[in-house]
């Protein structure tokens, strides 16, 4: 008996340390349990854990049933792999999910105000608030954008901001993700998981429904479509197919949404339009959800050997007779260099202060950041510029002596490539582990989408938690997994 | 519907039926090898022919053994007809078109490809053949009542059983063509053991010699043997049947779509080659002609399907 208690102060002491230096969202003391996770804590506390390890092992066998896989590029044996999820949510409680929302607004509104400028007059250029060289050295920026207004005027249709948090009241933005984010699914089957596991936690919580997600998507795009198109509007999903490693969710959401999802090769330019090609003759699509990269959009207008775009796409798009989203070009939104610069960016098109922070940044580019850099790499993070995924980049504190002397190397031999910013004190939200609850750093995706009509912005969004004690690194390809992130009705 | 996802439909579905047909096949030739002492290379050998596999499995293996053939059929990986490679196969047809699957036969699929890849990771000793040869058939059952049970009877449901009849009627013919010599009427034969035996395998492998006791009171002949298979408008995988269904099946796509195209004008052909045939004529004819003939036009059928419906474009 004695036994057990001594064990029991020795958890709790633990528990005492992370917190010295981590926030926790659920616990903001051993015993103190932070508010919008009360009313969920008593019900885990009344919980057989055998219960749980059972029903975390049917929501495994479910996901592996249901083909809920990603493909993990370099690796040949797991082709596809699960990603793990936790059962524990991620509770946001309302007053800070208004903030949040305000700020994402706000952050996706200048950057499609940011876009349609860098396309035309190049405002922001000539008022010096960016430098120009950032734009046109960058590959991200496609010059056959320029002049080009798409469909409704909306660059990034779809948009997922990395969020992470640091206190009470800190959330900083990690990352854009303008192009083409991947994650909803996820956000979705944990949802409906959850639902299915423990329906008794939805009538005890209010959380704020995500499942119009799918219908809100097609709405949103809908709302998009040329203004040529007729009564009805065809919306499809272009994928680069079952080996591509969001592939499930590219038939997840064609599924949910009630569209086709077609390949470069089921598509061609037909009378100025682009179709597909069905059972009975070629179809038009008036707008195309592409999951596939702007340079392998179109092998006229960019990479000749893509096989999976659609050769003449770029013309029928400039002609006006389709819409893209996103809109290509719009990578120069989120490139981890222009990112520092978006705060300044929110500034100049809103006249407003940006409400969320940005992580504090240094362009490698510049000599004198660069030596500083490469002085503290040890505590900082560095990321390749184009980097995504979590492939290519040094988490400093976690590095071995030889890993971070080795990527001072590559740094040196490309310094533009890179920047880096200061190892962030991750909140932690607990995950279930064998001892209960322990708790791990996590972030979070809320999913955006942009119509003439107005900003959409799910309530909750993906997190995700890096499994490992004290990592920091998120990422599915990397060992991470997921959370229900719930937001609570006032 | 994408004429890509027709395609995998309609190839989800031959795999699906071919992983079942490969099954019955080295069923029907353990079986023989069970109830014999003597060299059983030659039946072996007709298994092989029987499953379309000859020239891939001669590349491999210079004999035939009980061990080499049963894993090439079931677990050979370069081998694209044997068990792992259909059910992989049809599971990857089957994720290209998820969209157009209900949940029950996605899963289904999805099961059949799991308990496959956990079954066939190791060589299958004898003794676990018959179970794991069940459920082979068991989980390929299992689709085929999901898609049943579960999807809407259009355009999708059509080219799953085109595929499923296509591959059914191939995998029929297929076996009289390598059979057919134990199915010439010969009377110094008849009922003779060996014939026996040979007559219980060719309707093993179509999981008939029940069925065909039922049906023929117990009056086992060769030519009633060779009616059944080709004529029998009852039983679900005779030459007629098959080629009934794929008719059946066209002629809603013609309705569905209000367009008739070269491949319903090759089924009907097919098909009325068939009723005006008798297995007297068809002997006549020369059996072994007529099974030829038969899958030349039965592949050239799915061709023309393929390329009426753009499966490639």
């Amino acid at each position: 008996m004695t036994r057990v208690e001594v064990s029991q102060n020795w958890g709790k002491l633990n528990v005492m340390e992370e917190k010295q230096t981590h926030f926790d969202e659920m616990l903001s003391a051993p015993d103190d349990v932070r508010e919008p996770y009360r009313t969920y804590k008593s019900w885990f506390s009344n919980q057989d854990p055998s219960r749980l390890k059972t029903k975390s092992k049917e929501a495994e066998a479910f996901f592996r049933r249901t083909g809920i896989t990603f493909n993990v590029y370099g690796q040949e044996a797991a082709q596809e792999r699960l990603i793990p999820f936790d059962l524990i949510p991620r509770i946001i409680a309302n007053r800070e999910w208004t903030k949040l929302s305000r700020g994402i607004e706000q952050r996706v509104r200048a950057i499609n105000m940011f876009l349609h400028d860098i396309y035309h007059r190049q405002e922001i250029l000539r008022a010096g608030v960016v430098p120009v060289e950032l734009i046109a050295n960058n590959d991200a920026f496609l010059p056959q954008m320029m002049g080009l207004t798409p469909p409704g005027n909306v660059y990034t249709h779809i948009v997922g901001t990395d969020i992470v948090r640091t206190g009470e009241d800190d959330f900083y933005v990690l990352e854009d993700n303008a192009r083409t984010p991947s994650g909803v699914s996820y956000m979705l089957e944990n949802r409906e998981t959850m639902l299915q596991m423990f329906p008794e936690l939805f009538s005890q919580n209010r959380v704020k429904p995500v499942s119009d997600y799918p219908k809100n998507l097609r709405r949103s795009l809908s709302a998009c479509a040329p203004v040529n198109c007729g009564s009805k509007c065809t919306v499809a999903i272009l994928t680069p197919g079952i080996h591509n490693s969001a592939y499930f969710e590219h038939s997840f959401l064609a599924d949910q949404m009630g569209v086709e999802l077609v390949e470069g090769h089921d598509l061609r330019v037909v009378d100025g339009h682009i179709a597909m090609r069905t059972t009975q003759g070629y179809r038009r699509i008036d707008v195309l959800y592409r999951r596939v990269d702007d340079d392998y959009l179109d092998p006229l207008n960019f990479k000749p050997e893509s096989m999976l775009g659609v050769p003449g796409i770029m013309d029928v798009y400039r002609a006006g007779n389709i819409t893209i989203a996103n809109a290509p070009g719009t990578g120069i939104a989120d490139d981890k260099a222009i990112y520092s610069y978006i705060p300044d960016i929110i500034e100049f098109y809103t006249g407003e202060k940006a409400i969320l922070k940005n992580v504090e940044t240094f362009r490698c580019g510049e000599p004198e950041t660069l030596r500083y850099v490469l002085d503290n790499l040890a505590d900082l993070v560095v990321k390749e510029v184009h980097g995504s995924g979590g492939y290519g980049m040094l988490v400093g504190p976690a590095a071995s002596r030889k890993e971070i002397d080795d990527f001072a190397n590559k740094l040196r031999a490309n310094p533009s490539n890179y920047i880096a910013q200061p190892t962030l004190s991750l909140s932690t939200v607990p995950i279930f582990v064998k001892k209960g609850l322990a708790p791990r750093h996590v972030d979070l995706r809320p999913f955006v989408l942009v119509s003439p009509s107005g900003i959409d912005i799910t309530p909750g969004g993906l997190t995700r938690v890096a499994l490992q004690e004290g990592s920091l690194v998120v990422n599915s390809s990397q060992g991470g997994g997921t959370k229900d992130t719930w937001v609570l009705e006032e | 519907m994408l004429g890509k996802t027709a395609g995998c439909l309609y190839w989800m579905f031959r795999f699906l039926e071919r992983s079942e047909n490969t099954a019955r096949l080295i069923e029907a030739g353990f079986r023989i090898a069970l109830t014999r002492s003597n060299d059983t290379t030659s039946d072996w050998k007709s298994v092989v022919t029987t499953a379309g596999v000859r020239r891939g499995y001669d590349t491999v293996y210079d004999s035939y053994t009980a061990e080499h053939v049963v894993d090439y059929l079931l677990r050979d990986t370069s081998n694209p007809s044997s068990v792992m490679s259909s059910v992989s196969s049809a599971r990857t047809n089957a994720r290209m078109v998820r969209t157009a699957l209900t949940t029950e036969v996605w899963e289904a699929v999805n099961e059949n490809w799991m308990a496959m890849k956990d079954a066939l990771k190791a060589p299958v000793p004898d003794t676990e053949l018959p179970t794991l040869l069940g459920e082979i058939r068991r989980h390929s059952a299992l689709v085929r009542g999901a898609l049943h049970g579960t999807m809407l009877r259009n355009d999708i449901y059509d080219f799953a059983q085109i595929g499923t009849c296509l591959e059914r009627a191939d995998n029929t013919a297929r076996i009289i063509d390598v059979k057919y010599y134990t199915l010439l009427p010969s009377a110094s034969f008849v009922g003779s053991p060996l014939d026996n035996v040979q007559w219980e395998t060719v309707l093993r492998s179509v999981s008939a010699h029940r069925s065909f006791r039922w049906l023929s009171e117990g009056d086992m002949t060769s030519s009633g043997i060779a009616e059944f298979l080709i004529l029998d408008k009852r039983f679900p995988r005779s030459l007629y049947f098959t080629s009934g269904v794929i008719e059946e099946n066209l002629s809603y796509l013609a309705k569905d779509y209000g367009e008739r195209l070269a491949c319903h004008d090759l089924i009907d052909a097919q098909l009325t080659k068939l009723r005006n045939h008798t297995i007297g004529s068809i002997f006549d004819e020369g059996l072994h002609q007529f099974i030829s003939a038969f899958i030349r036009d039965n592949n050239s059928i799915g061709a023309q399907i393929e390329q009426d419906y753009r499966f490639n474009g």
